[in-house]
């Protein structure tokens, strides 16, 4: 009896699951199209997953090794499984006992893998979704187990006429319950909706530069696209869910709700009402249409769950009242990147808060807290604060700089940034300029010629004032000559390097070589050129900046630095790529979105908690964020600043220039050879 | 303070509400300038003026036209379009040639279009910026002018009931028949933000107009202004509280004396004593 009633489910539920599927790809087909290589994104797809995918998963070893064995055991089980049962090849008499025993390996495998995960559903951690989610163990083990069972008769281990019949059924029920999940709950919403839809959304991926190829590593592909402003009729921005790229839904589609991005997002922590997860959660629900009544995870804090509802068509934010999404959940976002960067299913937060902001600024006009007053200084006078563009040098009025237009040609263009009109800041450019004069370093500024680089306006959503900022700076650039740009901004750093190339044309070419200061100063230690007196001070900590580690991968030159000065970090517990935002990305400190706490409060914690005197940083958004906690318990300095005062001169005897006789230091390695200097 | 201090237009006869009430729209024309940023001097929307827009979105029910006489170039075009994108389809522009005297051309204008209500800033942020405007276009057309507004309430039966900004936050409530000019200055809402979407949409609907030459102000001598001195302000503040109540204390004029019933001489002595006093005269 059974050998027929398995065909006949197996086949109508992979059936179901296609006409599934069918549904599913025209609700991502609702969106904007793209331009998607699909083949070639489909041949690169295993090794995306098996790679770069797994890369992520690999964080947490544990659930790592479950999904392992459970979706290998799943996939492995179900093609099997289809030979098996399905098409009968378990009783031919070459094929069967081999492809039989391999089926109760793989469902054996799969059956410990749900194991595990029932055993993490037990008491699960506030990041995880509940709801449909709990059930997904019990459903992965009634597929495992039944179809272990059904096939010992097939194998003979057990006589075909064991048990009853109403045994047989009740198997056989068990495994309509396990195939429903399985095949049927894929395609049409169910939690295993996250493996079809994860699939496609690696092969299509809208940054498909992001994963590594036999080649070499993939690169980070951090830099915002930039919108066509020129076409009347392009969008700006995103206002419904079917404003979004097809590639972007299917993307939002592919969400595990397994919450790292919840647990990461600092902006969440700080009670603002932001949780990456549920906005994810959001777009499939305006997507599909509904009301957000049957999410289970985490709700935006201080949101209750239940009030926002949205359709494909409708808007996103609305004017006045409640949408999809309010808009204080877009503005409460630092684009840390945290969220991409623990995604394992590689989903792209940041590019679909930053489509949404651009609708609210460029169509809303919109901009919350200061946003507005900061992007007409923009526009006014190219630096946020609204100074008069000819004071920019007035910092460095006693310290003489070169200016590249008088030059033309250096090998050091140093990109000084808006920091030159905070007092705070310009100590650490001071610093720097110390140090770029102790190892001989031939550098220009631009003086006044140089405008705010536009992360902000971009980050705010004001792609136009970013534009417009970015093609006249790259105009000013391009008349000069340099080997490499040096900034101690990461934000313009990240813009110049990833974000400018895009808008350069055929007459400017806007790909540069560009430094962050930290990373110069490790090359000129690392040369021989600078020369440190022994660190005397206390326990230091280092804080990575979002847009220096996680946008440019730059975690070790800073740390290559504070070796080379004698200091020994004691790390953060979040340090590196899983390193806490201080807040000050993406507008944030502009839109000041209110929360339970703040974020740098929050990171002045973390800093309290390695016992550190003084937290060494590489950005001045970090220092201002920073140094802006009441009663820390740590000094912030930047990088910059600990060199200059380290600096000592080259030690007697060793030559003039900088091709000396002795050899370069190793940054990484032995401690510096230091000599008083006694004339 | 007197509330409901009422003021009629002395040569307002009442009879010019127009047809355009009979539909129940309220008829708005804001006059807007191209503004100059007082830092780098670059074309923006002027921010009286855009205060002035944001007090007409402020009216329930009102249809709104935005006026602008001048040139159109570049520079013009960029700042109309500021505010065109606070979420207006269309600006008209009346052309005038630059050194044109736009009063002739703006008044033919509005009594053609007669709206009701007429809003436009204190005064311009560039060009001759005397002010005038408001005052001589209420003169040619007959209208009554009230300055300083910092809001509308409400607008019933052809009257117009507005609230006007005093030196230090007071406010007189005043009642005016309409049409009437209005002026704004930086006591009303400031505007909201332009929004790039509209600002690019948004047409520019170019009405030519007799241009009659300002025949003043080629004789003048134009000159960059020069900042005033500013009096120093000596706190002579032992402590933080001290110092606190200096910066926050208003204006007073704790020394001066009031002299009635003096003869000229008496007064003029008084005068002289103080310049001295105060070392404007050694």
């Amino acid at each position: 009896m059974l050998e027929t009633l398995l065909p006949i489910l197996i086949f109508s539920a992979l059936a179901l699951a296609v006409i599934g599927a069918v549904r599913r790809i025209r609700l991502w087909r609702q969106g904007r199209p793209a331009r998607v290589d699909l083949l070639r994104g489909l041949a690169a797809m295993p090794r995306r997953y098996l790679v770069d995918l797994h890369h992520v998963v690999a964080r947490d070893k544990v659930m790592s090794n479950t999904h392992v064995a459970t979706a290998g055991g799943f996939v492995a089980a179900a093609v099997l499984m289809i030979l098996v049962h399905g098409l009968g090849l378990g009783s031919s008499e070459s094929m069967g006992p081999i492809l039989g025993g391999l089926l109760l390996l793989a469902s054996a495998a799969m059956f410990v893998g749900s194991l595990f995960v029932a055993k993490r559903r037990r008491n699960p951690p506030a990041r995880l979704s509940k709801g449909p989610w709990m059930r997904l163990p019990k459903s992965l083990m009634a597929f495992s187990a039944s179809v272990f069972l059904l096939t010992l008769p097939t194998l003979g281990i057990l006589p075909a006429g064991t048990g009853s019949v109403i045994l047989a059924l009740a198997l056989a029920a068990v495994l309509v319950w396990g195939l429903g999940e399985m095949f049927f709950g894929m395609t049409w919403g169910g939690p295993m909706k996250h493996a079809f839809a994860g699939a496609l959304h690696l092969a299509f991926h809208r940054r498909p530069e992001r994963f590594s190829t036999k080649g070499g590593e993939g690169n980070r592909s951090t830099g915002l696209k930039a919108l066509n402003l020129d076409d009347p009729k392009a969008p700006l921005g995103v206002e419904t869910p079917s404003d979004f790229t097809w590639n972007q839904l299917l993307g939002f589609d592919a969400c595990v709700q397994c919450g790292r991005c919840e647990a990461a997002c600092p902006a969440f922590a700080a009670g603002q009402p932001l949780n990456p997860k549920k906005l994810i959660q959001d777009m499939v629900v305006g997507m599909a249409g509904g009301s957000d009544a049957h999410y289970a995870g985490s709700p935006y804090p201080g949101k209750p769950v239940g009030e926002h509802a949205g359709t494909p068509h409708g808007p996103i934010v609305a004017r006045e009242g409640t949408a999809l999404v309010d808009a204080e959940t877009l503005w409460s976002c630092t684009t840390c990147r945290a969220c991409v960067e623990e995604c394992p299913m590689m989903i792209e937060h940041v590019d679909a808060i930053v489509d949404m902001r651009r609708f609210l600024t460029l169509e809303h006009g919109n901009t919350p807290g200061k946003g507005a007053e900061v992007l007409d200084n923009l526009i006014a006078t190219d630096n946020p604060g609204g100074f008069d563009p000819g004071s920019r040098m007035h910092w460095a009025a006693d310290l003489n700089l070169p200016l590249i237009r008088d030059l033309g040609q250096v090998d050091v263009l140093l990109w000084l940034g808006d920091g030159v009109f905070d007092m705070r800041n310009q100590r650490t450019l001071r610093a720097l300029v110390k140090v770029l004069r102790a190892a001989g370093v031939d550098f220009a500024v631009l003086g006044n010629e140089e405008r705010d680089s536009g992360d902000v306006a971009r980050r705010l959503g004001d792609e136009a004032t970013f534009q417009s900022l970015a093609k006249r700076n790259i105009a000013t650039l391009s008349q000069y000559r340099f080997q490499c740009i040096v900034t101690c901004d990461p934000h313009s750093f990240h813009v110049l390097k990833n974000e400018y190339g895009e808008l350069g044309g055929p007459d400017f070419n806007a790909n540069w070589v560009v430094r962050h200061h930290s990373t110069y100063i490790a090359e000129l230690f690392e040369a021989g050129r600078l020369h440190f007196a022994p660190w005397k001070g206390g326990r230091v900590t280092y804080h990575d900046p979002c847009y220096l580690g996680r946008y440019n991968g730059e975690y070790e030159a800073p740390r290559n630095v504070l070796k080379a000065l004698g200091i020994e970090v004691a790390e953060m517990q979040r340090s590196g790529f899983r390193s806490r935002c201080c807040g000050g990305g993406g507008g944030a400190p502009i839109t000041d979105i209110p929360g339970k706490q703040r974020i740098p409060d929050m990171r002045m914690n973390d800093v309290k908690e390695t016992g550190a005197e003084l937290v060494a940083v590489g950005c001045p958004q970090c220092t201002a964020m920073l140094e802006g906690v009441v009663d820390a318990t740590a000094e912030v300095r930047d990088i910059a600043e600990l060199v200059a005062d380290a600096l000592v001169e080259r030690p007697a005897g060793s030559g003039g220039s900088s091709d000396s006789a002795r050899p370069p230091q190793s940054a990484s390695g032995t401690r510096p050879v230091m000599k008083e200097v006694t004339s | 303070m007197r509330p409901d201090a009422q003021t009629t237009g002395a040569r307002n006869t009442g009879a010019q509400s127009t047809s355009a009430q009979q539909d129940g729209a309220l008829e708005v024309a804001v006059l807007v300038s191209v503004g100059r940023h007082p830092v780098t001097g670059r074309a923006r929307r002027a921010d009286q003026d855009a205060r002035g827009v944001e007090l007409a979105l402020s009216l329930a029910g009102a249809r709104i036209s935005l006026l602008h006489a001048g040139a159109l170039d570049e520079e013009s075009e960029s700042a109309l379009r500021g505010y065109l994108g606070m979420g207006f389809p269309a600006l008209t522009l009346v052309e005038q040639l630059p050194g044109a005297d736009v009063i002739p051309a703006l008044a033919d204008r509005l009594s053609a279009a007669r709206p009701q209500l007429v809003i436009a800033g204190e005064r311009a942020e560039q060009g001759e910026g005397s002010g005038m405007l408001p005052y001589l276009l209420a003169e040619r057309l007959g209208w009554p002018l009230v300055g300083g507004l910092a809001a509308v309430e409400k607008v019933e039966n052809g009257v117009a009931t507005l609230l006007q900004a005093l030196p230090r936050g007071q406010r007189r409530r005043l009642q005016v028949r309409l049409p009437a000019i209005v002026t704004v200055d930086a006591a009303a809402a400031a505007a909201r933000q332009s929004a790039f979407g509209p600002a690019q949409r948004g047409e520019i609907e170019a009405e030519s107009a007799a241009v009659e030459w300002d025949e003043a102000q080629p004789e003048w001598n134009v000159t960059p202004a020069r900042k005033r001195p500013k009096r120093l302000k000596i706190v002579k503040a032992a402590s933080a509280r001290d110092r606190f109540k200096a910066a926050a204390a208003k204006a007073e004029g704790g020394s001066g004396q009031v002299l009635t019933d003096v003869t000229p001489e008496q007064g003029a002595e008084a005068i002289f004593k103080l310049l001295k006093d105060e070392g404007v005269l050694r």
